[in-house]
């Protein structure tokens, strides 16, 4: 039970604050580093494939748990969005998304340890903790997805895991619920905390700095120390 | 008419003898640091020749630079915002380490070190990004002199433009060097690329920039530089590029590359430009160098000197431009070309195409090269260096460079009239005597005052571009304080391996 609320009480808030305090720190000291660290420059054939990939499975995946974990499952229904209907779209969207995932990492971790010397060169410590971490948390996420929804009976988390989520914000964290839940999903809900208290400190930054203000500004950008 | 000032840069190709001292000294001052091992903000290439990186002149498969669309519009190569930004994940047109070439540094440990034996210890190559052992083979400028022409400068992607077949044979090639800068142009691409607004272009002299504290490494600036002159750090994977040593330039002194050149073939000085002439003359259908010549403005003329002043622009540069040999050589005596202005960004630092080539040809013809008869002769006989300095310096234009040629080739003739003692005849290229002399004087005898016209940062912005820009980058790493953009990535210099979180 200490276990338990060590890691679904107290972590989920530590994990936060070093989310929030290590994004202010890093924006005033190091805006410089805020960076992609793209190594693109030293190996490109491998990257062409495994980064779009990545990306664009990611940011599905980002979209997905944003809905199941943030969306009540009662407004779905009351939108007309029938259980079954739900956990299909679901199943279909969280397996495609975490494939796309799991293909493209398995390329840029191939890409980044077996292909060439100058990768591991460029590569810091912080990329190793988050290449790790984001394998791991993709891997016990697929697992729980084909073993329990796809192969196994089904698991209903947005009765459960969603509820302890959503309670968290409020500061009154449903313990109980997340600890009823399957040991596969209690571990892809710890390795997401670990990724994203370590968030801040690595490349992982550069999702905030997504460019959409480039759609609209005008193409030349001029600077000027007095003409204002 | 909004007027703006541009620090803008000639060289004399006849005069560059390929030394590579500009390169040298530009490295030991800019990019001397790990991260920027294979950087050469200033290069000397061989033409014809594959350049550095190779064959950066091939936009088919670089997509840099700007092109008309359908309806003529302006557009990058690259293709539009949305799918530029949906290759954000893996730019597909990036050049990598092995385009520019793996740099290399020898294990001099091995001298000392070697136990006592037989034979001499041998100081191995090893590659001076990951330490390895490694094989030389390529370099920046390694087709050196035309060296392995047959195999690499065949790969010029400015031959295969030409209707005439360039022999890469002893007696029938030729050859000049070509030393290439950020050309800091009026449409700079790079700028119009980068995503995070990270790369800029300075109102007050032109100088185009990347502030490393908004760099995010999104690496568009590096395709679509048509000149291929912004590079990535490996580490710190921020862009970085030619600055125009701007520090220099707001005390009044030339560029490194410019102070250091053995042979004075660089030109630098104030242009003034009307900014609403730019878009206009990027997109222009032909006769790009005219269009470019049409934004730069008269500074004797009191209109422009009254609207110049009406913007803000300081009295001494104002000045400046009127004395400024860029001036001179580019408008007065329209000598200067731009390099490929097809690309349509409007670069700002011009070449006097080199007489040379024709003057060997002239030579090994039998004609004499000193006589303007037989070097005319040649310039209208001659077409297959004609075309190729046209392809690089007009876009295709022969009767442009002919024309420019022809004007090089008066002043020779004319002066050695004058200094034989004959009576020189009338030059035919619409240059009077004096104004030969004037231009023989520039070309040939000038000075560093009249060289390098370069008007001193203006009092008033002195406090403001010192607390903005360069004062505070050695101040610490700490950057939050900063009002403005940082352009040199000082922080490196005091955490040499470039780590940080
Ligand atoms: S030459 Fe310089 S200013 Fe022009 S596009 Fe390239 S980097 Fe930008
Ligand atoms: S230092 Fe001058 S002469 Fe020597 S290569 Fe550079 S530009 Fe040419």
């Amino acid at each position: 039970m200490k276990l338990h609320i060590a890691l679904f009480g107290v972590l989920p808030y530590l994990a936060l604050a070093s989310f929030v305090i290590g994004h202010i720190w890093r924006w005033r000291y190091d805006q410089f580093g805020w960076t992609t660290r793209t190594s693109q420059l030293m190996e490109k054939r491998w990257l062409m494939w495994g980064s779009p990939i990545f990306h664009a499975g990611l940011l599905l995946l980002i979209l997905g748990h944003a809905t199941g974990l943030l969306i009540p499952a009662s407004l779905t229904t009351w939108l007309g969005i029938s259980e079954e209907t739900y956990h299909v779209i679901a199943l279909v969207g969280g397996l495609l998304a975490g494939s796309l995932v799991a293909i493209g990492l398995t390329l840029l971790l191939l890409r980044r340890f077996v292909t060439k010397a100058r990768l591991r060169i460029v590569t810091r410590s912080a990329d190793l903790v988050m290449y790790v971490l984001l394998a791991l948390t993709a891997s016990a996420g697929m697992i729980a997805t084909i073993g329990v929804n796809m192969l196994g009976g089904g698991y209903n988390y947005r009765e459960t895991i969603s509820v302890w989520l959503r309670s968290l914000f409020v500061a009154n964290p449903n313990i109980e619920l997340m600890a009823s839940a399957p040991w596969l999903y209690q571990t892809h809900a710890v390795l997401a905390l670990a990724l994203i208290a370590i968030w801040p400190y690595t490349r992982l930054v550069h999702l905030w700095s997504i460019p959409l203000g480039y759609l609209v500004r005008p193409p030349i950008v001029y600077h000027s120390p007095v003409r204002k | 008419m909004r007027i703006r000032a541009q620090m803008a840069m000639v060289m004399n190709l006849d005069k560059c003898i390929g030394c590579s001292t500009c390169s040298v000294t530009c490295k030991q001052t800019w990019t001397n640091r790990d991260g920027v091992e294979y950087v050469w903000f200033n290069n000397v290439e061989t033409k014809p020749g594959v350049g550095y990186p190779i064959q950066w002149e091939q936009q088919l498969r670089w997509r840099g630079g700007w092109k008309l669309d359908r309806s003529g519009r302006l557009r990058l190569r690259a293709g539009r915002k949305l799918w530029r930004l949906a290759t954000i994940f893996a730019n597909p047109n990036l050049p990598v380490l092995d385009d520019y070439y793996e740099p290399a540094t020898y294990d001099y440990d091995a001298l000392v070190s070697a136990p006592a034996g037989n034979q001499m210890p041998v100081a191995r190559p090893l590659s001076a990004i990951t330490g390895q052992p490694m094989k030389i083979t390529w370099g920046p400028n390694w087709d050196d002199d035309l060296g392995g022409s047959q195999l690499y400068a065949r790969t010029d992607p400015n031959l295969a433009a030409m209707t005439q077949k360039v022999k890469f044979s002893l007696e029938q090639t030729f050859m000049f060097h070509l030393p290439r800068i950020c050309e800091h142009c009026l449409n700079p691409a790079c700028v119009a690329a980068c995503p995070s607004a990270a790369m800029y272009k300075r109102e007050n002299d032109g100088i185009v920039l990347v502030d490393q504290n908004k760099c995010r490494g999104w690496r568009m600036c590096i395709s679509a530089c048509p000149y291929k002159k912004v590079y990535l750090n490996r580490l710190t994977s921020t862009a970085e590029k030619c600055t125009f040593c701007f520090p220099r330039i707001e005390e009044g002194t030339a560029t490194v590359c410019s102070e250091t050149c053995v042979g004075r073939i660089r030109y630098i000085g104030v242009m003034l430009y009307d900014l609403d002439k730019v878009e206009q003359a990027a997109a222009a259908k032909d006769n790009l160098v005219e269009a470019q010549r049409g934004c730069f403005l008269n500074p004797f003329d009191p209109a422009v000197v009254a609207q110049a002043e009406a913007d803000g622009i300081p009295s001494d540069w104002i000045e400046a431009a009127r004395q400024s040999p860029v001036w001179a050589l580019v408008m007065k005596y329209q000598v200067a070309l731009p390099l490929h202005p097809e690309y349509r960004t409007l670069p700002m630092v011009w070449y006097i195409p080199p007489l040379s080539p024709i003057l060997e040809a002239t030579t090994a013809l039998g004609g004499d090269s000193a006589s303007a008869d037989d070097i005319f002769h040649g310039i209208t006989q001659l077409r297959i260096p004609l075309e190729y300095l046209a392809q690089v310096l007009t876009g295709g234009d022969v009767d442009l460079v002919a024309g420019v040629l022809m004007k090089l080739a008066a002043m020779r003739s004319h002066m050695r009239a004058v200094t034989t003692g004959v009576d020189p005849e009338a030059s035919g290229v619409g240059l009077e005597a004096s104004e030969l002399e004037a231009m023989y004087r520039l070309l040939a005898i000038a000075k560093i005052p009249d060289r390098f016209v370069i008007p001193k940062r203006h009092k008033e912005e002195g406090a403001a571009l010192a607390a903005w820009e360069s004062g505070c980058v050695l101040d610490a790493p700490t950057t939050v304080r900063m009002a403005g953009p940082v352009p040199v990535a000082a922080p490196q210099f005091a955490n040499r391996s470039g780590r940080r979180p």
